[in-house]
């Protein structure tokens, strides 16, 4: 039985990998999780310069999940390429470097600097839909998905996964954009735009008004969108949104992903991932399945 | 390395102490290594709350294997009440101790306040029961419910506060402090943002070193997501920006570290 998967070229030793922002570096989970059992870890968002992100409250629970306007804070490439980069190098597990910005040079200047890295993938987030001067309506404008995506692909020496939002009329345009720019591969979800205010305060519970709603509250809309997206273009999908169990990730898969990102159950569970993989190995040999291939997009 | 994990702690006793407030003792791996100022991250066992609950350590039981929680329900159907319906028996999972704690050591030889307010109340006790020095314990409570107190007593000469003015001064800690012209030359305290405010400027005034233990919604509680930070005058050496985490580098900091 063979759990590797190929995505865009990088051979993964394994399907999970975790959402951008619920892991920090890798680093802030070492002490929770064999980061070596992981088919990849994905980096929390990284600009070119760093970012103080949003005031607090940042976050705020939902039924079955949770919502958070981090408002990408980040280190900036250059500390990132020099302390988390080498951490990642230690482990047996491929890297992904996700990528944000408030404009197309602050993208380019960080998919530059990452050239010369010892990285595997970036993942590039153009639907964070946190930061006020960001790309909410970029990454809602299939013109502006393709031409962003294009114009990253001739600066990047390693496979680009473009993440996708889900706030928008029809994802698959988007998808479809993100694959006429050359994108090696798409992930989605990121995050639904929410709001919670807090009655008893009467002001929002999250200070930035709106927050990303995640957990397992969405799972049944991401899944909707993998298959609606594995259905209208021919790259891989990394699909996440709400996994918190096997179950949840071979969802994922026989919807269509190639791949699965686990997100806020991290938070419930810090080894949660690790119990993702064992769970789909169990689940492959009691089906009898030889590969993770032959598991995507079998439910049509 | 992998060597942490979310346990499954074990309630021993639980009883209510004042109105909304209860303590709970829990028999948890956390305890073997846990400090004053330290927190645990609290679960509920509802699979719709999702996110722990940073509830501070109130007293640590080394020999038993406890810890005991002082914790305030904050409301209907949160999970603060669900912890409160829990007896001895029942389990609750827990990851801890989190955080890094009061610096005992910086107290040597030094005349001290210990000031709690509210639901900061509890820290102070097992800070109270470590510290080695002359302990002035200040704390405020909203009424005449002040828990923990009988415990205060065994561990320093204590000075009560109460918004109503139903035991000791009426008013908060700084009025106590006046009332009762006590001075120090070094300070612990953990409390809401207004009286850790009001405390911090008062140690800046006075140049007294003042160690402080900040709250702020979390959702990790474990310095990866970013979600409770706080100002620094400095930039921090971690995120690369003016802004440290509660949960990691924290909950108590140096005062004139921070920005509150």
């Amino acid at each position: 039985m063979n759990m590797s998967v190929n995505i865009a070229g990088v051979e993964w030793k394994n399907p999970v990998t975790v959402a951008s922002g619920t892991f920090g570096s890798g680093a802030e989970f070492d002490e929770f999780v064999d980061l070596n059992k992981l088919g990849a870890v994905t980096t929390k968002g990284v600009a070119n310069v760093p970012w103080t992100g949003n005031p607090t409250p940042r976050v705020a629970e939902t039924y079955g999940g949770m919502m958070n306007a981090i408002g990408l804070q980040n280190p900036g490439i250059d500390l990132f390429c020099k302390r988390d980069i080498p951490f990642l190098k230690k482990y047996d597990t491929k890297i992904i470097v996700n990528v944000c910005g408030h404009a197309p040079e602050e993208y380019f200047a960080v998919v530059e600097r990452l050239a010369n890295e010892p990285i595997d993938m970036m993942e590039i987030n153009i639907s964070c839909p946190n930061v006020n001067a960001g790309f909410l309506a970029f990454g809602q404008d299939p013109k502006q998905v393709e031409k962003l995506t294009a114009e990253i692909k001739k600066l990047a020496k390693q496979p680009v996964i473009m993440k996708l939002t889900p706030n928008v009329t029809d994802i698959t345009e988007i998808a479809k954009a993100a694959e006429a720019g050359g994108a090696d591969a798409v992930s989605l979800i990121n995050t639904l735009t929410g709001m919670k205010i807090d009655v008893n305060r009467r002001t929002f519970a999250v200070a930035n008004k709106t927050a990303g709603v995640s957990g397992p509250a969405i799972h049944p809309i991401a899944v909707r969108m993998v298959y609606q997206v594995a259905n209208a273009v021919n790259i891989p999908i990394i699909g996440m949104g709400g996994i918190a169990s096997a179950e949840d990730a071979i969802e994922m898969i026989l919807a269509g992903a190639s791949a699965v990102a686990v997100g806020t159950a991290n938070f419930h569970n810090p080894a949660v991932t690790m119990e993702i993989v064992d769970g789909i190995e169990s689940y492959m040999k009691k089906f009898g399945f030889n590969s993770v291939s032959e598991m995507v997009g079998l439910v049509k | 390395m992998a060597d942490r994990k979310k346990e499954t702690a074990v309630v021993v006793s639980q009883e209510q102490i004042a109105t909304g407030i209860f303590s709970m003792w829990l028999r948890t791996e956390a305890a073997t290594t846990a400090k004053p100022g330290q927190f645990i991250s609290m679960y509920t066992n509802d699979g719709t709350k999702l996110l722990p609950r940073p509830i501070s350590i109130c007293e640590i039981d080394k020999a038993n294997g406890q810890l005991r929680v002082v914790y305030r329900v904050t409301g209907e159907n949160t999970g603060t009440e669900q912890f409160s319906k829990l007896k001895a028996g029942d389990t609750v999972p827990v990851i801890g101790p989190l955080g890094n704690g009061f610096p005992l050591e910086k107290a040597e030889g030094k005349k001290a306040f210990l000031m709690g307010g509210g639901i900061g109340v509890p820290p102070i006790l097992e800070l109270a029961k470590q510290l080695d020095c002359e302990k002035q314990i200040v704390v405020g409570y909203r009424d005449e419910h002040t828990f923990l107190r009988d415990q205060f007593e065994e561990n320093g000469a204590v000075y009560i506060s109460t918004e109503d003015g139903s035991v000791g001064t009426k008013g908060n800690v700084m009025n106590a402090i006046a009332e009762n012209h006590l001075t120090a030359d070094i300070i612990y305290a953990c409390g809401p943002t207004p009286m850790l405010r009001a405390i911090k400027n008062y140690a800046e005034e006075n140049g007294i070193e003042c160690y402080i233990s900040l709250e702020e919604r979390m959702a990790c509680g474990i310095g990866a997501c970013l979600a409770c930070v706080c100002k620094t005058k400095e930039k921090d050496h971690h995120t690369n920006v003016n802004n440290k985490r509660i949960c990691k580098e924290g909950p108590v900091f140096l005062s004139t570290e921070v920005e509150i």
